[in-house]
């Protein structure tokens, strides 16, 4: 069996980890990764018991424990749910479940502390190797695919002009990422283009965005709310220049970040924007026929039912 | 035959600490100026370079060092870029930023004829706003000492008063 086939096997059936994001504010890119799995024939398995990943906050505080809490809950998929597959659509949480894994692999310390604190909670530890971490634009991508999409959506999101947004967190560090950076078919860190090539397979029209891995200041969100305003405010507007009807997003934090300040930045400086923000489950959901409301659409602030309706994609 | 379009950027005069840069307010504003307003394309993105390479080099004296006069793939920008990355890995998130504004650069210095030259330049001027802006913004936390604004008290130990 090729790579290709034995990839697309595998990734039929993964564990599912949503984070605590996906539970909140990112409900919409829940439901939507959950829909958009139904109708692929894909399954997800939650995993069991889950816990925070760490998120920016505890690696503050100590790193290992990040890493011990980011290693729980692959413990908890190879050993309580049996998978080899944990998919996150997260940025925050994929970057983090990789770096545990780049941690265990590569640091003796983190191996003895994730080891003591896994005997203490009473669970098995979890060891590099065990679970491979992948985030929800490689799970479909190798699952289904760009051809399996072309068939499936008959070019749906024809003249949808999109900018797509991938965050500073999915392809940063690249250590963290070995199999990215691998030639003709793997992801690439300094321009990320699984997201253009699944949308684009839907038959969007994916327009040159230079911004797609530029910082839309999460971490200032609170400490300092105008540089985040600032940063998301250029974003925008970059994107609008570029031409786009809509920004694709595959990271909860990013997509809050740039719905929220998109209204802050009117409030604040008078700078209106106009895109949409969508997710980029929500666009290949539309794309396969699965209607809006199902999509949490609904649930976006960023409201994008004109454009849904406009287009056509209802 | 016209002659090719020269890449090379000619380095400014050596600055020897903040006082010899415009503010990092100021070079926004001009970005901005050049956004709504841009002149040569050619002339408006080699000045966007040079402004970038003056917000590396605000980041550069803040923590104490020279800015470096080297290239790296022809470019300063991306040399300064390094330089200020170095044991500030956080820094690497306005890598591509940087990368983005000289690959715009030389998208409009070797298609002088393209008909989306001005769209490019419009886009290189946010580029260029977007380093300016996530460079002040890193200005501002190193200030404060932290990434995160609330894991401050608990490194200064603060809260153990």
């Amino acid at each position: 069996m090729s790579e290709k086939a034995n990839k697309t096997k595998k990734y039929d059936t993964v564990g599912y980890y949503p984070g605590c994001a996906l539970e909140g504010s990112g409900n919409g890119y829940d439901v939507s990764t959950r829909a958009v799995a139904k109708e692929l024939g894909l399954r997800l398995k939650d995993v069991q018991n889950w816990n925070c990943c760490g998120a920016m906050e505890v690696k503050n505080v100590d790193p290992k424990l990040q890493t011990y809490l980011s290693a729980r809950v692959l413990s908890n998929a190879v050993h309580l749910d049996r998978m080899n597959v944990v998919m996150a659509p997260c940025n925050g949480c994929y970057h983090n479940l990789k770096k545990a894994e780049y941690d265990l692999k590569h640091d003796a310390q983190s191996r003895e502390v994730v080891g003591e604190l896994s005997r203490k909670a009473g669970h098995k530890a979890y060891e590099a190797g065990q679970a491979e971490t992948i985030h929800a634009l490689d799970w479909i991508k190798e699952a289904i695919g760009e051809e399996g999409l072309r068939e499936r959506t008959k070019g749906k999101l024809a003249g949808l002009k999109v900018a797509n947004y991938y965050g500073c967190m999915y392809v940063r560090p690249r250590h963290i990422f070995p199999e990215k950076d691998q030639g003709p078919g793997s992801e690439s860190t300094s321009k990320p283009h699984f997201m253009d090539d699944l949308l684009a397979a839907a038959g969007a029209e994916n327009v040159e965005f230079p911004l797609k891995t530029a910082c839309c200041g999460g971490a200032h969100t609170l400490s300092d709310s105008d540089t985040s305003t600032r940063l998301v405010l250029n974003i925008l507007q970059a994107a609008e220049a570029a031409g786009a009807d809509v920004i694709a997003t595959e990271c909860p934090t990013c997509h809050t970040g740039l719905e929220m300040h998109q209204v802050r930045a009117e409030k604040r400086f008078g700078k209106k924007t106009s895109v949409k923000i969508m997710y980029f489950t929500q666009l290949l959901g539309l794309a396969l026929g699965i209607g809006p409301r199902r999509l949490g659409i609904h649930t976006n602030i960023s409201e994008s039912m004109d454009l849904v309706i406009d287009k056509c994609l209802t | 035959m016209p002659a090719s379009p020269t890449l090379t950027i000619p380095a400014p005069p050596p600055r020897h600490g903040p006082s010899d840069l415009r503010s990092l307010a100021d070079i926004e504003a001009r970005i901005d100026e050049l956004a709504e307003r841009p002149g040569d394309p050619g002339a408006t993105v080699r000045e966007l370079l040079a402004l970038g390479e003056e917000v590396l080099e605000h980041w550069l004296f803040a923590r104490g060092e020279t800015p470096t006069r080297e290239e790296r793939e022809g470019f300063r920008l991306l040399a300064l870029h390094r330089q200020g990355a170095k044991g500030e890995p956080s820094f690497n998130a306005c890598r591509e930023t940087c990368r983005e504004l000289v690959y715009h650069h030389n998208l409009i210095m070797l298609e002088p004829s393209h008909p989306d030259r001005a769209k490019r330049t419009k886009l290189a001027a946010m580029i260029a706003k977007h380093l300016c802006l996530f460079v002040s913004g890193k200005m501002q936390v190193a200030g404060l000492g932290e990434f995160c604004c609330a894991a401050k008290p608990l490194r200064s130990g603060d809260d153990q008063r």
